[in-house]
């Protein structure tokens, strides 16, 4: 589909129009599951289409699955055709805008593509997973999964741009439930929505652990059956990777996307408490934050070299020394920023979560770096506190301002020694003080490259991929809580 | 009044019974032999068109339309999703490709034990013709009417379709053709009043007479909002809010697989240890909502199944592969097994008499993301939003700044559950995530005792 797109969309596009573009996406993916040593149907999706954008008088798209000539013809017809409608009435003068006129390609690092192994061969690996993650009859229900997608994209201008990019993703995920004496408990590999995803072939099985992940996954939800409630009150918090990244999703991502900033998504997904006047100064975090954005670092989820309206993607600082610099905002949240006085600068993370929806200000890999605190140093310094693993529930205004989140797993740290684990872990906060509570950063050797498939947002709504990367953080003085006794 | 005509939109080949059925026959007659094949195609053609400050941010139009190849053999399946694109000539080729890969596929499967096809035959057809607004009817309409209002809000609107085809002669049709134009008027910072109007015919008088009732509501956010510390507080939810806890329920709650594993939230329920109070009545409604009468994978729903009634667990959504495991009928869910179309009775305040019956406490009309903070006890967090109100003696007083909430559901709608008002609302579903979506809830609004805030 995308191998002549480019001749086809030139066929295809309007003259009278003052610019267009094409995004042909191609899409496939596969999910096979093993639930209780059971196989259930392979499920596979070959999703592929076209998105036309077109700029005149206002601006307009249109996607379709035929991606004929006459397919896109009629696609540019009702492309035009809407921003004709909105000309004048739009909330931005579209016909200044100075799109990216991108060159280039991408492609993920893939060091054994995952086609290699065959469909019987992942059947049998997940059901040997699955197997071994049913430790004992205290183990209820147990499963094993493996998500693989490859998505093919051209993105072509009327000016002559051409960006090329391929993707290759593995999502791998063992999940198991133990009940005992009453109590019933769930833990899973990476979270119970995905967090453990990465570009790349079969390599990521390895950097999953997947193989051998299951009864690790099943003794742990035994202990939290076993488990008493976690501790309420307010102590020190220690936060590992695969919280960490539920916690800059939330607190630092969302309330940074400049779309929200600007108002778009105040009637549904919600607003932000971060107004434009607050970059360059505004004191988001102590010293020790230092968030990026990073379309380059290796594996991650959400890396790419061009954004779908064509901006390079380059590394930038977010948050530097706890100071914010710049929103994540693409090049027409940019250019209306700065029609409303504010040159923010921002990042190339204007994203369509698939062919048939127009790009939107998304996070995409977005970062916590690494500080010089050992693991063993931060857990000694704790007094009295509670380190968590594993995100299982989430919560914010929609300001992106008070938060509560869940965990999985939680270990009570007592006088610089880990003690016993605790079910039900919970914490809140707000967003705008507690980035201000950081008192540890983990070294490099703590760092972990996490992600979600499942970021949701916009109207119409779109499920989008983000990797985020972490250390293992502490904040000091946090209320902490567990469940119902 | 104004009716417009359908948008050009609805004339999408994808969304025609014509295509539909020509597509399932010419794929079907080339089934293998001995294999059971199914076509579940769901099409839409929708504009979207998304608004900020009365003016256009974007405007998109979306036809496509997936079809879900299904084949089984034994006890073993295969399914492929795939895109189509509406011409038959270069669709009907690559679906019999895919037919044949999985085809191909099957005989490298193992048995599936819990692998449940329908068994009884039953056609379905319903189509609901709508007048639809063009695109720039919309962009008119809000212009017009919204000038000068800080209205922010999302229009989706066009045909939708969910059909089904196998190859044991059953043909679903479900098309329906409706709008949504959900929006809010800002005051300030996030203060707003949340408005909706949805339906299959649209009337520009209609749309222009809630955007001035809504203005008129958003004066009363003018008031200094008050802040509330954390405490127990009696409180009226409006239907909207209602909706969202029970849409949270259904995230797993009715799901009855997750009740015979033991992870449902409504465990307690389940078991008997934590009724709800006697006058909840819940079922799910499929008969009297716009979801269709058939599952991707053909089986037919009934009109209602009774999940709650007089307080006690009553039933479960049960999905062909849940039946299979566990010995039991299944009763139109998905796979996924969560509710469509929930509806809880109505009870008997009389919504005028609402701020009467409150007294002194708190008005919410919105909640906004909630989530379990401990699922085995059905105990919720999530935050206050929109149009909340602080109400003295009766009277509202001032609106609230936004309040977090952690409290048990199962306390707050059983001993503490004070009253259901005596109008239910239907309240649709209108994300987007993927399709355009038929579900919906429909409920009343609730007064309850000690409603927990906590940040």
């Amino acid at each position: 589909m995308l191998d002549d797109l480019q001749a086809r969309a030139r066929q295809a596009a309007p003259r009278d129009v003052s610019y267009w573009a094409v995004r042909g996406v191609s899409e496939r993916a596969q999910h096979l599951t093993v639930r209780q040593d059971v196989a259930q149907a392979p499920a596979l999706v070959r999703d592929q289409g076209v998105m036309v954008t077109v700029i005149a008088g206002g601006m307009g798209y249109a996607a379709t699955a035929d991606s004929s000539v006459a397919g896109l013809k009629a696609a540019f017809e009702r492309a035009r055709a809407l921003a004709q409608a909105s000309a004048g009435k739009t909330v931005f003068d579209y016909t200044s805008l100075q799109m990216p006129q991108p060159q280039g390609r991408y492609d993920s690092v893939v060091e054994q593509d995952s086609a290699a192994l065959s469909l019987p061969a992942r059947i049998d690996l997940l059901r040997s997973i699955s197997a071994a993650t049913r430790v004992d009859e205290r183990i209820v229900d147990w499963s094993a999964s493996l998500w693989t997608v490859h998505t093919d994209q051209l993105y072509v201008t009327s000016e002559g741009a051409r960006a090329e990019q391929h993707w290759q993703m593995l999502t791998p995920a063992i999940q198991a439930t133990a009940q005992v004496g009453g109590v019933t408990q769930t833990r899973s590999s990476a979270g119970q929505y995905n967090g453990f995803c990465q570009q790349g072939g079969l390599e990521v099985l390895a950097r999953a652990r997947f193989h051998e992940d299951g009864p690790r996954v099943a003794r742990e939800a035994i202990e939290l059956a076993l488990a008493p409630q976690c501790p309420s009150g307010e102590m020190d918090l220690v936060l590992m990777p695969d919280q960490m990244m539920l916690q800059i999703h939330e607190s630092i991502g969302h309330p940074l996307e400049l779309d929200r900033i600007l108002g778009d998504e105040r009637n549904y997904a919600g607003t932000s408490f971060v107004t434009l006047d607050m970059f360059g100064h505004y004191r988001y975090g102590s010293d020790l934050l230092n968030v990026s954005y990073d379309p380059g670092q290796p594996h991650e989820f959400a890396g790419f070299a061009f954004d779908d309206d064509g901006s390079a993607a380059q590394r930038q600082r977010i948050i530097e020394r706890g100071v914010l610099q710049r929103p994540l905002g693409g090049a027409i949240s940019q250019a209306r920023s700065r029609a409303l006085g504010f040159d923010l600068g921002g990042v190339a993370t204007t994203r369509a979560c698939a062919w048939n929806r127009a790009p939107i200000d998304r996070m995409s890999n977005l970062n916590v770096e690494p500080g010089d605190a050992r693991f063993e140093d931060i857990i000694a310094s704790v007094e009295h506190g509670v380190l968590m693993h594993t995100n299982c529930s989430w919560s914010i205004d929609d300001s992106r301002n008070k938060f509560q989140f869940g965990c999985e797993y939680g270990q009570v740290i007592r006088q610089g020694q880990l003690a016993e684990v605790v079910r039900n872990p919970n914490y809140r906060g707000i967003s705008a003080t507690f980035w201000r509570s950081l008192a540890m950063v983990g070294d490099a050797s703590t760092f972990a490259v996490m992600g979600t498939p499942f970021c949701g947002k916009g109207e119409p709504s779109q499920v989008i991929r983000v990797g985020h990367a972490a250390p293992v953080c502490k904040f000091a003085d946090v209320a902490v809580f567990g469940g119902a006794a | 009044m104004q009716t417009a005509k359908s948008s050009l939109s609805s004339f999408s080949s994808v969304t025609d019974q014509g295509y539909t059925l020509a597509l399932a026959d010419a794929v079907l007659s080339q089934a293998p032999d001995g294999v059971f094949v199914s076509l579940y195609l769901a099409a839409e053609a929708s504009d979207f068109i998304r608004f900020n400050r009365a003016a256009v941010r974007q405007a998109t139009h979306v036809t496509q339309a997936y079809v879900t190849l299904s084949l089984s053999q034994g006890q073993r399946s295969a399914q492929s999703t795939l895109t189509v694109g509406g011409d038959l000539a270069s669709d009907v080729p690559v679906l019999l490709r895919e037919m044949a890969s999985l085809a191909g596929d099957l005989p490298l499967l193992p048995d599936d034990p819990y692998l449940l096809l329908p068994d009884v035959v039953v056609h379905t057809h319903r189509e609901d013709t709508g007048a639809l607004p063009t695109p720039a009817q919309v962009i008119d309409a809000v212009h017009t009417h919204a000038q000068g209002l800080d209205f922010v809000g999302f229009y989706a609107g066009g045909p939708v379709v969910r059909a089904y085809a196998d190859t044991r002669g059953q043909r679903n049709w479900h098309r329906v053709e409706n709008f949504s134009l959900d929006w809010c008027l800002y005051h300030s910072g996030d203060k707003a009043v949340k408005t909706s109007y949805a339906g299959t015919h649209w009337l520009d008088d209609a749309f222009a007479a809630r955007v001035r009732e809504a203005a008129r509501q958003v004066h009363m956010l003018g008031v200094p909002p008050r802040s509330l510390p954390p405490g127990r507080y009696r409180t009226y939810f409006a239907p909207a809010a209602v909706a969202e806890m029970l849409g949270t329920l259904g995230w797993g709650g009715f799901s009855h697989k997750l009740q015979q594993t033991g992870t449902s939230p409504l465990m307690r329920l389940v078991q008997g240890e934590a009724p709800l109070h006697a006058s909840i009545q819940l079922q799910e409604n499929t008969g009297r909502s716009s979801a269709a009468a058939f599952t991707p994978n053909g089986f037919t729903r009934p009109d209602h199944v009774p999940l709650v009634t007089d307080g006690r667990h009553a039933g479960s959504l049960c999905s062909p592969r849940s039946a299979r495991e566990f010995g039991v009928p299944p009763n139109g869910a998905t796979a996924g097994e969560g509710p469509e179309a929930l509806h809880l009775a109505p009870g008997h305040l009389p919504e005028g008499e609402v701020l009467k019956a409150l007294g002194t406490g708190l008005y919410l009309s919105n909640l906004h993301y909630l989530n379990y903070s401990d699922r085995q006890t059905c105990r919720l967090t999530g935050m206050t939003r929109f149009a909340c109100f602080w109400v003295e003696d009766g009277v509202l007083t001032a609106p609230l700044n936004v309040m977090r909430f952690d409290d048990d559901l199962l306390q707050l709608f059983g001993p503490r559950l004070l009253a259901l008002t005596d109008r239910a609302e239907l309240q649709p579903d209108t994300s987007t995530y993927g399709e355009r979506q038929l579900g919906s809830i429909t409920a009343p609004g609730a007064l309850v005792d000690g409603f927990a805030l906590t940040l």
